[in-house]
């Protein structure tokens, strides 16, 4: 299954390794921010409707 | 007919692409898988290139999402400029980080494919100068956005910064035309079938850059949504300072 890259290996893989890495931090890092700042935001709103 | 200034309305635009989302998450993720695992595993070597050639799937696209987030956030900063819409200045500060990662990952690709095909990871070329000088405009945006309290005028001073920047992100696309010389190649997606990669490479190539331009595009919808929910944060905690 896995190609033969020959000589290339190391610079074909730590490419792809390098890359998805990144792509998966970007994407976590955007999803968890904003799971964050909804609630927050959810949690001001409360309490400005409470204290009027 | 539905105007699309109506989704400079916050609300509207959140609506709007909480629809979206899901789709455009679920796409990219299909378009990016399918892309890398046919180029990958079910292309063959370059003649000259070797198994590298394979770093093109993840090295153009990203390039060129490199050079296309800097286009979106002008044409947001323009926007912003023009109609004061907050939503536009808020799309070009949450493209910022997207465009920034997707410049590292061609710098980082491209720095690995040119060790073995240049015999070294970097050179002072006009594209690969170009693409760094790039790289710190996008630093500079964000620490802009980051270090002015109020979001009008952090808005108003990155848009300038956005529409200087455009020069280098112009240049990134076109430095091998404009200066003919360094090490890098010309474009590898060509309307000249002389110039364009070979169709083996093409269609998985064309498979990878839809992957990310739909993750861009569904990274863009989400961030935009975070930051117009911090803005509108930002101004009740302000409110309740004020009582």
């Amino acid at each position: 299954m896995m190609p033969d890259l020959g000589k290339y290996a190391q610079a074909v893989l730590s490419s792809y390794a390098v890359s998805i890495t990144l792509l998966v931090l970007l994407v976590g890092i955007s999803v968890l921010r904003a799971r964050k700042v909804r609630r927050e935001l959810a949690e001001t709103e409360q309490r400005v409707r409470r204290n009027g | 007919m539905v105007s699309i200034w109506e989704y400079a309305n916050p609300k509207k635009f959140i609506e709007t692409t909480d629809r979206l989302l899901p789709w455009f998450s679920a796409l990219a993720l299909l378009c990016l898988v399918v892309g890398l695992v046919w180029g990958f595993f079910f292309t063959p070597d370059d003649y000259k290139q070797g198994s590298t050639v394979k770093i093109i799937y993840l090295h153009v696209p990203s390039a060129l999402m490199a050079i296309n987030a800097w286009m979106m956030m002008l044409v947001a900063s323009l926007i912003w400029i023009v109609r004061r819409h907050h939503v536009s200045a808020l799309a070009a500060r949450a493209a910022a980080p997207v465009g920034a990662m997707m410049t590292v990952i061609a710098l980082a690709t491209g720095a690995i494919w040119g060790q073995p095909m240049w015999g070294t990871w970097w050179a002072w070329d006009p594209r690969l100068t170009s693409f760094l000088i790039l790289f710190l405009f996008y630093l500079g945006y964000m620490a802009l956005w980051s270090a002015i309290e109020n979001d009008d005028t952090a808005a108003d001073l990155t848009s300038v910064l956005c529409i200087v920047g455009s020069v280098f992100a112009v240049l990134s696309r076109y430095a091998v035309n404009f200066w003919n010389q360094g090490l890098h190649q010309g474009a590898s997606l060509s309307l000249d079938k002389e110039e364009n990669v070979a169709d083996v490479f093409y269609h998985p190539l064309l498979m990878s850059i839809a992957g990310f331009v739909l993750l861009f595009v569904a990274l863009v919808f989400l961030r935009t949504q975070t930051e117009i929910r911090a803005r509108r944060m930002r101004a009740l905690v302000a409110r309740e300072r004020l009582q």
